[in-house]
């Protein structure tokens, strides 16, 4: 049953015909289902058949609207359904499936060309919008923690970061290509427990413009329950990534910041705003 | 029955499904619903919005916990992490039961999300109350399984659904979520009586019961909950509530999503069957005694 319920549908979403074998799969229903008296066996399997590829696909379709945008419709069901052959859900939650398409569109890239680099990064940033949303938050450090460190021992203080915080380091500018997607968008709620989606939804895919290459680094967070996403210069970058890698204050600044390329003095004015913001984000916790 | 082992001897009433689209209009206004029933999986995360909602929720309702991958007819049985972060969630919600479906929907690890329906035979059933046991024990709350909608039949199948379900139940010394909209789908796609299903299964274990609507295609109906409940699901609702007694309810409405009003006018509906069957001043069931298909 399971084999039939996740075979691929044809290109007009219904049962294929021939079983894998080459027999009819009119006649491997047949072994496995009743027909009644409105559908034969082949029909009432279908039904679970087409339910099945409308979920996912309606999940993965609600969780990339960055990408298929960038490969429109038709091009996107085929990269999610030669996703989901491969990488099935091994998840109890439809949240997770699309936690391995970043990889996918890289391990098979025909389904994106020529803009494989672009839906790459897009996979990976529209997964961390999904982990952001509900990955766990720590108490947050705050000025009378600092202020409990003796001066002469701050450069050795290890921060962590939030777990849900999530740094990027992009080949193209997609947030603010998604953001111009989605506003172009109508949110449509996903409905929770039926087990009957009739068709797949599919709405008008947003125009935006495709974005040109530029090197983008970016930390996608969450305030308020709301996901926002923050431009970083590549220095705060490589700050926050060393601290979330174990790094002291003082090694995270060391590996961040460029030598000899601006005076000490503007690089203190920076990175200070820099961690006033992030403390004012709540990014920053207690390791 | 208002009060039994399988529902945590609790007396709810009227309930219905916590969703997205009215989060804001039952945190602001704070509207008097007797209790929410939350889908888990939705809250099984370990932080965010989904949480915070949570907790504003638990803080001013009650709340019943209702799965859908659970899928107690697994071959594999429950999936350890899965049960791991339940057990976390009951003891945020207190739930005081716990439901999820008579289904499988998983094989070897991968899922389909979907509520797949099982072959009706001792085998399975043995399987599935072993799962159902499995879980129960670990979670230490009472269990309630919930009859699915289905679209096709087994030639394996050895039994009717209720005698499958009862088999299950009474294996599992468990509850029943009783769908009677899922009942009447099921009836009209495979050609049997609905109100035989309602006579034969094992009144005094039912928990709870689900009403919803459902969606008439040309040849088969399809369980949609996305429409108000149907007069011949009513009709079903009161004969249900008869036989069981005033038992907690709980509308189900899932897509196309209207106002929170229209919803929770639409499960208030339920009142005019409650007040029949309390007029009627029925018994509560008490156990048949049955013999058991070996």
């Amino acid at each position: 049953m399971w084999r039939v319920v996740s075979r691929p549908l044809t290109n007009d979403s219904r049962m294929q015909p021939r079983w894998t074998d080459g027999r009819a799969t009119s006649a491997v229903a047949a072994t496995i289902a009743k027909p009644n008296d409105r559908l034969t066996s082949f029909e009432r399997l279908e039904i679970y058949n087409r339910m099945y590829w409308f979920r996912v696909l309606d999940s993965l379709y609600e969780d990339c609207p960055g990408l298929r945008a960038v490969l429109g419709d038709t091009k996107f069901i085929a990269l999610a359904e030669a996703y989901l052959v491969k990488y099935p859900s091994g998840s109890f939650t439809l949240r997770n499936l699309p936690g391995r398409l970043a990889q996918f569109i890289r391990e098979v890239p025909r389904f994106t060309r020529p803009h494989t680099a672009l839906c790459h990064d897009l996979a990976r940033f529209e997964w961390a919008r999904v982990e952001v949303f509900d990955t766990a938050s720590q108490p947050v450090f705050t000025a009378n923690d600092l202020l409990d460190v003796p001066a002469a021992k701050q450069g050795r203080l290890k921060l962590a970061l939030q777990p849900y915080l999530q740094l990027l380091r992009l080949d193209y500018p997609v947030d603010d290509f998604v953001l111009a997607v989605k506003q172009r968008e109508a949110q449509l709620l996903r409905g929770d427990a039926s087990n009957a989606p009739t068709e797949l939804r599919r709405r008008k895919a947003g125009k935006a413009k495709r974005p040109a290459r530029a090197r983008t680094h970016v930390a996608v967070h969450r305030l308020d329950g709301q996901i926002y996403f923050k431009r970083l210069e590549p220095a705060a970058y490589r700050i926050l990534l060393a601290l979330r890698g174990g790094a002291t204050l003082q090694q995270a600044l060391v590996t961040g910041i460029p030598r000899a390329k601006n005076s000490h003095a503007d690089w203190a004015a920076r990175v200070q705003g820099w961690f006033r913001n992030w403390m004012e984000l709540g990014w920053l916790c207690k390791r | 029955m208002p009060a039994n082992k399988f529902n945590g001897f609790t007396d709810y009433g009227i309930g219905i499904g916590l969703r997205i689209p009215h989060y804001d209009h039952i945190l602001s206004r704070k509207p008097t619903v007797d209790w929410f029933e939350i889908i888990s999986e939705n809250f099984m995360v370990d932080g965010g919005r989904p949480l915070e909602v949570l907790d504003e929720i638990l803080a001013q309702y009650r709340v019943v916990q209702h799965g859908v991958a659970m899928y107690f007819g697994a071959a594999d049985g429950p999936n350890k992490e899965h049960l791991r972060r339940l057990k976390t969630l009951t003891k945020r919600t207190k739930t005081p039961w716990l439901s999820d479906h008579l289904c499988w929907g998983s094989v070897d690890g991968t899922y389909s999300h979907d509520l797949l329906p099982m072959p009706y035979t001792v085998a399975a059933a043995k399987q599935t109350a072993a799962n159902i046991r499995r879980v129960r024990d670990y979670l230490e709350i009472p269990i309630a399984v919930e009859n699915v909608s289905s679209y096709t039949e087994f030639h394996v199948s050895e039994m009717t659904e209720w005698e499958f379900l009862t088999e299950v139940v009474e294996r599992a010394d468990c509850g029943i979520l009783l769908d009677v909209n899922n009942i009447y789908v099921s009836a009209q796609n495979h050609g049997f009586n609905p109100y035989d299903y309602l006579d034969h299964v094992p009144h005094h274990r039912v928990a709870q019961m689900h009403i919803a609507g459902h969606t008439k295609f040309e040849k088969y109906i399809l369980d949609t909950h996305d429409h108000p409940v149907l007069d011949p699901v009513w009709k079903l609702y009161a004969h249900a509530t008869k036989l069981c007694g005033v038992t907690a309810t709980l509308l189900e409405w899932d897509d196309k999503i209207p106002s929170f009003d229209e919803v929770h006018d639409e499960a208030l509906k339920a009142n005019e069957y409650i007040a029949q069957a309390r007029a009627a001043k029925i018994p509560a069931p008490r156990e048949a005694v049955r013999s058991r298909a070996r």
